[in-house]
């Protein structure tokens, strides 16, 4: 029971993750209907922002663990989400009209490119960082010794996470950008006709979505103690899952699918196998695709012609 | 009507943004200068590295900041000007009537004139191993390309996982040849048969699928074969792979030094090229195969199926078309020739690993397909060719070549989406354009 309670704590915290990167991919799929094969790259490149900077603040010796942080988390976002822009006024902005194949091998050869730029900009060895926020709770000892351990970490994660979701469902409910947003999901030449900027509201979406990405990938950051160049592909992959699990187009869905991929996997491997975790993760996409397309939150969709 | 009329209106706006002044040009490089800076700053200016003791150490590049950054104000420049110069990037050129007729007629020779060729290649660089090896590389990938172009150029359906096809061809004739001892020349039809059947288990779930969640799931399909071979060690040995494969024999002669080898039967003199040489034709034979196949099942109905299922699968069904039926046969032909070449493959290199199965390899093919123009055979082949030639000669750039690679692709598909060597239509589509009356689409009378 005390296992089970740990991986359930474990599983939440990564499913967290997965549902910050999910996102992402379900708003940029809601409005422009295409995969962000790059996604998972720009998280990675979070990952590499936050460490960074990480690392130059240490050196200026700012000692304040909390203002660190701060400071980190605003610069990965903030050059993150330009990453994200330029990624969309390159390679995706000029395909918007194009056959429907083109902007998704746009997209993988983006996605090569962030992971190769990467490798090249900050070579190829795993990047590690030490413990930043150390300390915990343990909530429960068992009689054979085995405890368990709710780390201030992990409180961290999952609080982020809340307050970002809470942020920007308010954003796309309550504000004019989420409301072009939604407009632009439904019909963007109609959008365009009453006034939305289209262009600009795809644009927002991209630097949203990376933004996320980039809090993600920081969290990733502190939560392994590590980032390396290639960690974008199988992250990216396991939050698209998340986001088709959720229903594509749907914020709270693709938390809720985040949350039950990390679950899954987690569970998969104290269970089961380590090894075979991925193919777990992977195989649900299958499933989940044959059997329920929409999704948890989705909603059905209906082919024009 | 009123389409045409917003088209001339935007392009003449387009028009009269791209004819401003120097100030313009300037100002829109100096802000992708600023862009570049931000971008960079701390990726290229900052290079960390794990230090002996595991701790991070960090040093600047400001110089190569610099340089990446001027390198994209000169190039937003240049950019701005070339488009001033060119015009309109979305406007269609016209080609003189004189210049398309003689690049149809280069495209009737050019087949077989590349088909003669490639046919001589071991007698003319029968002394430079280096070339055949390469050649041996590029007919491998013109054969895969062949394959895939069943799936994506001619059904339509894009195949991200094509790589596990390859997998398992070469793991099915390295497990079968080692284990039972099989010769290539029996395993060859079972490697595809096996492959053809992993194809129809692929095709059956996500027959329901289209467009991009196919692409994902047949994404997710591939890394699970991978994931599979590397972690099922019993069977196949997981990453360490399989080694020792046999080589291929002339129906029963080995191709080797020995006594019963095929030098020693016809009284010439033993040389290693010998092999090299039975393998380029070998594999030149498997691709011809395909390519032979692949043009007579373009004229059966099931071929015009694949094709009509491309153009519109709403249409399709509605014309009494299985699609069924239609996207597991595209899948189960275009995986039995993958297997083809995984069998090929295997007996060429003797050993095989996870490694060479990755996404990566999946991504090369299909880029392949796509640059060829989907659907071309010959652009296939010329794409295989520039693509994998391309590769040899960033070799000595190992770690820019993907980076390189990359952004071929990105800056094709805005340039060229078609693909460049040309885009192949619909063998048969109805050539008299039917003319409607302006009084029928007036405005309000639809």
């Amino acid at each position: 029971m005390d296992y089970f309670a740990q991986q359930l704590i474990n599983g939440l915290v990564l499913g967290s993750i997965y549902g910050l990167i999910a996102i992402g991919y379900t708003m940029v799929y809601g409005i422009v209907g295409m995969i962000n094969f790059a996604h998972g790259d720009i998280f990675m490149i979070g990952g590499f922002i936050a460490l960074i900077s990480f690392l130059l603040l240490v050196s200026l010796g700012l000692t304040a663990i909390p203002l660190i942080l701060l400071v980190v988390l605003l610069v990965a976002m903030a050059v993150t989400a330009l990453y994200g822009w330029t990624v969309e006024r390159i390679a995706y902005r000029p395909l918007r009209h194009s056959f429907r194949l083109a902007p998704m091998l746009s997209a993988i050869g983006m996605s090569f490119v962030l992971t190769n730029y990467s490798q090249v900009a900050q070579g190829a060895r795993v990047k590690p960082v030490p413990p930043i926020i150390t300390g915990g709770y343990t909530l429960h000892e068992g009689p054979e010794g085995f405890a368990v351990q709710l780390s201030n970490m992990q409180i961290m994660v999952v609080l982020v996470t809340i307050v970002l979701l809470a942020m920007f469902t308010w954003l796309v409910s309550r504000t004019r950008l989420g409301r072009d947003m939604r407009a632009c999901e439904q019909d963007q030449t109609m959008a365009a006709l009453l006034g939305v900027d289209v262009d600009r509201t795809i644009s927002m979406t991209f630097v949203i979505g990376a933004a996320l990405a980039a809090v993600a990938g920081m969290m990733y950051l502190l939560y392994y103690g590590q980032v390396d160049f290639f960690m974008g592909f199988v992250a990216g992959i396991k939050a698209f899952t998340a986001a088709v699990l959720g229903g594509i187009g749907s914020l709270p869905g693709a938390v809720l699918g985040g949350l039950a991929i990390g679950l899954i996997e987690t569970f998969w491997s104290a269970y089961f196998s380590v090894e075979y975790k991925d193919v777990a993760a992977f195989s649900i996409l299958i499933i989940v695709l044959i059997f329920m397309p929409t999704g948890l939150l989705g909603r059905p969709e209906v082919e024009k012609v | 009507m009123t389409a045409l009329t917003t088209e001339t209106t935007s392009t003449e706006t387009t028009q009269v943004s791209h004819t401003a002044g120097i100030p313009f040009i300037l100002k829109k490089a100096f802000l992708g200068a600023c862009v570049a800076l931000v971008l960079f700053l701390l990726m290229i200016g900052i290079r960390t590295e794990a230090g002996p003791d595991g701790q991070l150490t960090w040093w600047t590049r400001f110089g190569d900041l610099a340089s990446i950054v001027g390198l994209v104000f000169g190039g937003s420049i240049v950019i701005e000007l070339l488009r001033q110069w060119i015009g309109p990037t979305g406007a269609e050129k016209l080609v003189p009537a004189s210049v398309q007729r003689s690049m149809s007629l280069l495209g009737r020779f050019l087949g077989p004139a590349l088909l003669v060729f490639t046919l001589l290649v071991p007698v003319i660089f029968y002394n430079q191993r280096y070339i055949l090896d390469l050649a041996i590389l590029v007919l491998t990938y013109v054969m895969l390309g062949w394959g895939l172009n069943v799936v994506v150029g001619l059904a339509g359906l894009l195949d991200l996982g094509y790589v596990a096809f390859y997998a398992v061809g070469a793991y099915a004739y390295a497990l079968l040849a080692t284990n039972f001892g099989w010769s290539f020349w029996v395993c060859l039809p079972l490697a595809g048969m096996l492959a053809a059947l992993w194809g129809v288990m692929l095709g059956f779930p996500v027959l329901r699928l289209r467009g991009d969640y196919l692409a994902i799931v047949t994404l997710a399909f591939g890394e699970i074969i991978r994931l599979v071979i590397l972690n099922w060690q019993d069977l196949t040995g997981g990453p360490n792979g399989v080694s020792g494969i046999p080589r291929p024999t002339l129906f029963g002669i080995p191709l080797d030094n020995s006594d019963d080898g095929l030098a020693a039967k016809l009284g010439i003199e033993y040389s290693p090229t010998h092999r090299i040489v039975f393998l380029f034709y070998l594999i030149l034979a498997l691709a011809l195969l395909t390519n032979w196949v692949t043009i007579r099942l373009r004229r059966l109905p099931i071929g015009r199926a694949w094709e009509a299922l491309r153009e519109d699968e709403v249409a399709c069904r509605a014309l009494g078309i299985n699609t069924t039926t239609t996207k597991l046969t595209a899948f189960a032909t275009g995986a039995m020739f993958g297997g083809f070449a995984g069998a090929f493959f295997a007996t060429r290199q003797g050993f095989i690993s996870p490694e060479s199965f990755t996404f990566q390899e999946s991504a090369l093919v299909l880029a392949i397909v796509v640059l060829g123009g989907m659907g071309s055979q010959l652009g296939v082949a010329l794409a295989a060719l520039t693509m994998i030639g391309g590769f040899e000669l960033f070799r000595g750039l190992e770690t820019y070549r993907m980076l390189v690679f990359g952004m071929a692709m990105v800056l094709i598909m805005i340039w060229r989406p078609r693909g460049i060597i040309g885009h192949r239509a619909p063998t048969v589509y109805l050539t008299k354009a039917q003319a409607i009356s302006s009084d029928l689409v007036k405005e309000g009378h639809g």
